[in-house]
């Protein structure tokens, strides 16, 4: 089988060998637009010696996969990989490629779209296929998150975006799924562009994302302190959460960055979202407003938090989120 | 050693604000601001000016009240200014943005440029690295800190879990971070001198070599069909009582949804 022209293509990201998770929800995405398209989804995954992971994505709904296993792909660096996309860019002519919007692909995607000169929208939230045209309109927040722009790229080829990680939903496994794996032997030429990684320091971060917690409780300026937020995490822990942060509260040094939900952090959508001490500012409300169920709790009964909170209580985070762990424990019994 | 700083005039979308009642945009005094990411981008710059005698030259693209933020550029000690502003050159998306950007770049002596990792009102932080791949320049995103050897620039480059030391050759972009640092205020007498003695190069059209199909509307691949203000959705129940009564109506909740 051949792959066909004008599919919709998935940069399959990696780091150490590991798919990162954005990439489920962008394949899933893709299926339905292809569907829609009449056409299929091909994972595009680039790194060395990452075929072991052809697997995982087919298991997810990639339709075919491009493989391209090259050493000077190893590690993440945007000329290698620019010039290998853009070589397979060339060769099959999608109509769609989707990127996600992570450090990496935000790095990537702008000069992928530069060197291919087509039209790039950066951290889309909604992606769809209109019905009697079969133009793709993609919408992403802007002015900070205040307005959705719906954008499209109505003459270059392909039309590409980068996908807010935590927003797509991803197809449940299929353990038995099929795919053709086509091994992509593209060149690449060192050249003024390439840079030189010296050094990679890890965060020590833990290994709990919020983007996979199905119940966060977050805080922020409100909670004041250090102490302030253990709260919160003997809460969480107790409800079987993570701890979220608003931004307010990462920049006082309260919480860490990958903490931080919002337009500048990470879009999440728990079951429960319990706002504690959070205002709620415009940006921060464009992180978490399609949590299944928002809880608020803050001592301003002005707070912008109210308007999207499903139950609003006013008043000290600080007094009633012990007392609210203690009577958890309680029906417990733990 | 001349690093040129790309600045854009911003509204503030902190100081924007939604009316409840009809679920629209207060944009009034809404005042505007030079982007902080750029910000911390030009105050990476004048550090080096101040240690090492680097020549920092700003520019900006965007209507002509972006003097302001030029300006504001020279009054914390940029040596010279550049405005891009032209009616051919609005409508423009992040390709055409940076086709332009770059034609201008292109007619100056640099070994740096800095830009803003994102723009706070369209938070795409694409016009970085595509003015570095119209330049055929190397570029590093997300920078955290860097420093100049010979002739390369190291810098710390962030990523979710994780930082990479990089080297880049020079000439190359970099994009700042507005954790980078704490951007210097203005002086009495840098606002002085930014408003008599210095001046803001003024370049239209004519003045920045670049083909007409890359510049403004017509040079963009990509189109804005709709913008609709976010809609809130609808408030559900808040109550103002006791702590004891309060963890008894979230304990309640909490049972009626199944959570404990």
């Amino acid at each position: 089988m051949q792959i066909k022209e004008k599919s919709v293509f998935v940069f399959a990201e990696q780091v150490d060998n590991r798919i990162t998770p954005v990439t489920f929800e962008l394949i899933g995405k893709a299926r339905e637009l292809a569907e829609q398209l009449d056409n299929q989804v091909v994972a595009l995954l680039l790194g060395f010696k990452v075929g072991n992971l052809v697997d995982e994505l087919i298991e997810y709904g990639a339709q075919s996969i491009v493989l391209a296993d090259h050493i000077e792909l190893e590690h993440y660096r945007t000329e290698p990989y620019t010039q290998m996309i853009t070589q397979v860019i060339e060769k099959y002519n999608p109509e769609i490629v989707l990127v996600g919007a992570t450090s990496i692909g935000r790095d990537l995607a702008p000069r992928v779209a530069g060197r291919v000169h087509t039209g790039l929208t950066a951290d889309c939230t909604v992606l769809e296929i209109e019905e009697e045209t079969n133009k793709f309109l993609m919408t992403r927040p802007a002015f900070g998150g205040n307005l959705l722009a719906t954008i499209v790229c109505p003459t270059h080829r392909p039309a590409m975006a980068t996908v807010r990680p935590g927003v797509m939903i991803k197809r449940e496994p299929e353990k038995n799924a099929t795919a053709e794996v086509i091994n992509f032997d593209g060149t690449i030429t060192s050249n003024k562009m390439f840079t030189t990684i010296d050094e990679v320091l890890k965060k020590g971060l833990s290994k709990h994302d919020i983007q996979d917690a199905r119940i966060i409780v977050a805080g922020g300026r409100g909670m004041k302190t250090v102490e302030g937020f253990g709260l919160l995490k003997e809460l969480a822990d107790v409800l079987g959460g993570e701890v979220g942060s608003s931004r307010a509260a990462v920049d006082a040094g309260l919480q860490d960055k990958s903490k931080q939900v919002g337009q500048t952090g990470k879009t999440v959508r728990p079951n429960l979202y319990i706002a504690c001490g959070i205002s709620g500012a415009i940006q921060h409300l464009a992180g978490m407003e399609e949590s299944d169920f928002i809880i608020a709790i803050n001592s301003d009964p002005t707070a912008p938090i109210f308007h999207v909170a499903d139950v609003g209580i006013v008043g000290d985070a600080l007094k009633i989120v012990p007392k609210l762990t203690e009577a958890i424990r309680g029906e417990r019994g733990v | 050693m001349n690093i040129i700083v790309c600045v854009k005039q911003v509204p503030d979308t902190t100081e924007v604000r939604l009316d409840p009642v009809k679920g629209t945009l207060i944009r009034d005094g809404v005042p505007s601001i030079m982007n902080p990411d750029d910000k911390a981008g030009l105050e990476a710059a004048l550090k080096l000016k101040d240690e090492s005698g680097a020549h920092v030259i700003v520019l900006s693209m965007g209507p002509r009240q972006a003097d302001d933020v030029l300006r504001e550029a020279l009054a914390m000690g940029a040596d010279e200014a550049y405005l891009i502003t032209d009616p051919a050159f609005s409508g423009a998306d992040t390709w055409a943005t940076s086709s332009t950007l770059a034609g201008a770049i292109s007619k100056l002596d640099f070994d740096l440029i800095i830009t803003g990792r994102q723009a706070i009102d369209g938070d795409t932080a694409q016009v970085g690295p595509e003015i570095a791949e119209h330049l055929q320049i190397p570029h590093i995103s997300y920078c955290e800190y860097f420093k100049i050897e010979g002739d390369e620039v190291i810098v710390k480059r962030q990523f979710e879990d994780r930082y990479q030391i990089l080297r880049a050759k020079l000439p190359a972009l970099i994009t700042a971070l507005d954790e980078m640092n704490e951007p210097r205020y203005m002086t009495p007498g840098g606002i002085f001198d930014a408003y008599r003695e210095k001046e803001v190069s003024v370049w239209s059209r004519v003045d920045v070599p670049v083909e007409d199909e890359n510049i403004g509307l017509k040079g963009s691949p990509t189109r804005v069909v709709k913008t609709n203000p976010k809609m809130l959705k609808q408030p559900g129940t808040t109550i103002e009582t006791g702590v004891d009564e309060a963890v008894q109506f979230l304990v309640d909740k909490l049972k009626e949804k199944y959570i404990l």
